[in-house]
């Protein structure tokens, strides 16, 4: 089967100029208007300790109030919960998911924080691979649940990283974009926050952490965002408090000392997250996640099950024939395994019965050892009696020769007495 | 082999309330830039689209596809199919680039040549559908990889159906196309040339052509209702004029001081984006302006997902039990696997339980018999030494009584013994006295 390909000279499509306006400039609003008529949809993790205000700043870089009270410090282990919010602004609908990580750093022994997140994003990953897998699905309305962005809050000691934080990054650094902030940087003066940021930013360098680059490819926004990647991590503060200045009401957080004002780029970088974060790179992140994790992802996960594409040089690649090979691979296993089962009884079989006929075996040779001892008990008791007998035997003699005797003197001794008693009467 | 988790402990993992919350914004976010930054990536990808034209030849689709793109697809460098001798059906595929707002199209033409040219024209759909399906298997195996590139799009998102403008209604080829391939593809039917058919018969072609599609229950391609009741009313009004009947030019005539497409009669001009004189125009803003996204968007969730189940399932239930299938279609092939491991597993717990039980009643008997046996000859010794014992005991007693009556014997012997000694004393005594004579 075939069809002709006018460019098949290998040059792939030709450019050809046109007459006159078509009209076809208008796709990118056709597929604007396609999209805002299905809504958007964005996930946020919050990775930080208990207590860095990670709800705070979500309230404060949506301007609502979110779920949630201040949780408490005693968590056993970390667990994540999401909640899910529709907003709106302008003709913009959003499904905003923020999840948080609850009980972050507070055991005594962290080794397995990063776990529960891990297996989350994973779990995120899985839910898509498996809707893409079926065989009838529903992508297009599919409510896409993977992690878009993961704000990383790194605690103001002013120092460096924490050995947490750095094997948390790095564990999640292939599987999720990773924006990461100085969190309550207010408690951070501006001269030991840039030595902050260059320490923080040598540790992750050198311990290999990738986090997220503001793209710089579309010339658009190549220059904002190439100036932005030079500020991180972003220093925050968040507040959802008004305090006025001047004569307006502005977020922030005031002190004897003086006021934080949340939106001034001169106190901290709120605003320069907001700018990357939602307004310049939302799509980005969101393209990111789904072409580079999420494809990381898959791959793996396929790769682990024992798919692989054909060399690209033979025969293309044909699902089919890949899914009948894996199916008769595993209907293989399965075969094997009942074999495996059933071989295993045999054998156990084999065993006991061997056991029972080497029980049964010391049986009989523990009764014909009895009975041997019977029988020698037999024989002495037999030599006994015989000697008995050969004893009453002689005795019997004994007695009857004595008795013999005693008539026989008897007889003579009357004899004797006769005599005598003739003697005595002559 | 370790396998996907199932379903269900995916979805424990994925501890949602997917319960929807509204919450109200207080001031500025800029979230609302979305748009423009779906924008801004969608102009620097560029996009693509494949439009397919099918008809007799003579009907003047590669003039149409040159109005519709005004440009000439087909020049004297490249000829189109109509210049080349057919014997059979062919599917010939064109693509250009072309550029225009900032905004880059590779568009994809795929021409048919010989159709419906032949004396005898069974299957000459065949090709076509071959084309279509083909591109959706090449998409599907692309979608399929382990290690998935940039998956371009040739999947036909459109094809215009060329009816021959005799007036009466659809010929038996026209509705045997549109029934094979209204699932498998956009069909936009359009009356050609309508230029030999005046308004009034071209009304009464129209509504014939539509009675007989809706008979034939083909599926042409359907214009989604917006939110917007302007819309909704352009929307009535366009599908009301369905099929369109156009006419397409590649030449330029100057009519009232405007230069237009259009073709030159005697008798006037007949002008291409004249709406009144056909409805070219109205393809052409329907086609490109404003439909051409949504026309990629019904072939990838709804022509290409029909195609994709039905190849997969046509793998995955291989050899199963077709009234098991209904229901496992909604699960991805890699899930069923799962269940049916999970199937197999329960199997072989039953299995094993069952050799499990038999194996420890049979050892249980065998014990038991071992046990009995053990207790028959315990009993049997246990007899023995009892006879024996009894034996024992008989022989002391004979001997005790033997000893006794020794013991009494040898008493009575020794008093006798005494006696005789006694009495031989007082012999010896008496002779030697004399009393012996």
């Amino acid at each position: 089967y075939s069809y002709i390909d006018t460019n098949s000279n290998g040059e792939g499509a030709r450019a050809v100029p046109l007459a006159g306006h078509v009209g076809f400039d208008s796709m990118p609003d056709q597929l604007v208007n396609k999209s805002v008529n299905h809504g958007f949809c964005f996930n946020i993790l919050c990775v930080g300790e208990t207590g860095l205000g990670k709800s705070t700043l979500m309230d404060t870089l949506f301007n609502t109030k979110f779920e949630g009270e201040p949780t408490q410090h005693n968590q056993p282990g970390v667990t994540l919960k999401s909640n899910t919010y529709e907003l709106q602004e302008s003709n913009v609908r959003l499904k905003l998911t923020v999840v948080n990580t609850v009980g972050f750093g507070d055991q005594i022994n962290k080794e397995d924080s990063y776990k529960s997140i891990v297996e989350f994003i994973d779990a995120q990953f899985e839910a898509y691979l498996q809707e893409e897998l079926k065989i009838k699905r529903t992508l297009h309305s599919y409510h896409d649940t993977r992690i878009h962005a993961c704000l990383y809050f790194i605690a103001p000691t002013g120092h460096s990283l924490k050995s947490l934080d750095l094997v948390t990054m790095k564990k999640l650094d292939s599987k999720v974009n990773i924006i990461p902030i100085i969190a309550k940087s207010d408690a951070i003066s501006k001269s030991e926050l840039a030595k902050f940021k260059i320490k923080i930013t040598s540790e992750l360098v050198s311990n290999g952490v990738q986090i997220y680059q503001f793209p710089t490819d579309d010339e658009s926004v190549a220059e904002i965002n190439s100036t932005m990647n030079s500020h991180l991590p972003f220093a925050v503060v968040g507040s959802t408090e008004e305090v006025k200045i001047g004569n307006k009401m502005v977020k922030a957080r005031q002190y004897p000392w003086g006021t934080v004002q949340v939106e001034n780029e001169n106190h901290c970088d709120f605003v320069k997250l907001r700018e990357m974060l939602i307004r310049v790179n939302m799509e980005d992140l969101r393209e990111q996640t789904h072409t580079r994790h999420y494809e990381l992802y898959r791959r793996c996960k396929l790769e682990e099950m024992g798919f692989k594409d054909t060399d690209p040089d033979s025969k293309p690649f044909s699902l089919q024939e890949t899914y009948e090979a894996k199916r008769n691979e595993f209907m293989g296993e399965l075969q094997k395994k009942e074999e495996e089962m059933r071989q295993m009884f045999v054998q156990r079989v084999k065993e006991k019965e061997a056991e029972l006929k080497e029980a049964e075996k010391e049986l009989h040779e523990k009764f014909d050892r009895l009975k041997k001892l019977h029988q020698d008990e037999k024989k002495k008791l037999e030599e006994k009696k015989k000697s008995l007998d050969d004893e009453l035997n002689t005795f019997k003699q004994k007695k009857t020769a004595a008795e013999l005797l005693q008539n026989q003197a008897q007889q003579a001794g009357g004899s004797t007495t006769l005599k005598r008693d003739k003697e005595r009467k002559k | 082999m370790s396998f996907i988790s199932t379903s269900d402990r995916v979805r424990e993992k994925v501890c949602f309330s997917v319960r929807l919350q509204q919450r109200n914004l207080e001031g500025y976010v800029g979230f609302a830039n979305l748009p423009n930054q779906v924008y801004r990536k969608s102009v620097k990808r560029g996009f693509e689209f494949t439009l397919m034209v099918v008809g007799e030849s003579g009907l003047g689709k590669s003039t149409l596809i040159n109005s519709l793109f005004l440009t000439d697809l087909y020049s004297k460098d490249y000829p189109g199919p109509s210049q080349r001798i057919k014997k059979t059906v062919q599917v010939e595929q064109s693509k250009v680039l072309i550029k225009e707002g900032g905004v880059q199209l590779t568009l994809t033409i795929v021409d048919t040549p010989g159709f419906g040219d032949a004396v005898d024209n069974s299957n000459c759909w065949q090709p076509v559908i071959n084309y279509i399906d083909s591109k959706c298997e090449d998409f599907l195996n692309a979608e399929s990889r382990v290690n998935r590139r940039s998956m371009p799009d040739n999947r036909v998102h459109c094809c215009l159906y060329f009816i021959a403008p005799s007036g009466h209604g659809l010929k038996p080829l026209d509705i045997e196309f549109m029934k094979r391939l209204h699932d498998k593809v956009n069909v936009i039917p359009l009356i050609a040339k309508a230029d030999t058919l005046t308004p009034e018969e071209c009304q009464l072609f129209k509504k014939q052509i539509m009675k007989e599609i809706q008979e034939h229950k083909i599926k042409i391609y359907e214009f989604p209702d917006t939110e917007d009741d302007e819309d909704n009313k352009l929307i009535r009004k366009i599908k009301e004029k369905m099929p369109l009947a156009v006419v397409g030019s590649n030449v330029v005539i100057e009519v009232n001081g405007k230069k237009v497409r259009g073709r030159q009669y005697p008798w006037g001009v007949a002008e291409v984006e004249n709406g009144e004189h056909c409805d070219f125009t109205v393809l052409r803003n329907m086609l490109i302006r404003t439909h051409m996204q949504d026309l990629k968007d019904v072939t990838n969730n709804v022509h290409y997902e029909n195609y994709r189940s039905k190849k997969l399932a046509a793998v995955t239930c291989n050899g199963v039990d077709t009234t098991k299938t209904k229901g496992q279609l909604t699960k991805s092939p890699l899930a069923q696997m799962e269940e049916e491991r999970r199937e197999h597993v329960m199997k072989m717990k039953k299995m094993e339980a069952e050799m499990e039980q038999v194996f420890e009643m049979k050892v249980k008997e065998k014990k038991q018999k071992l046990k009995d046996s053990e207790a028959e000859l315990e009993r049997r010794h246990e007899q023995m030494k009892r006879n024996l014992e009894a034996q024992y005991k008989e022989l002391e007693e004979k001997r005790r009584v033997f000893e006794d009556e020794k013991a009494n014997w040898e008493a009575q012997q020794r008093i006798l013994e005494q006696q005789k000694l006694d009495a031989s004393k007082t012999m010896e005594k008496n002779k030697k006295k004399g009393k012996i004579f």
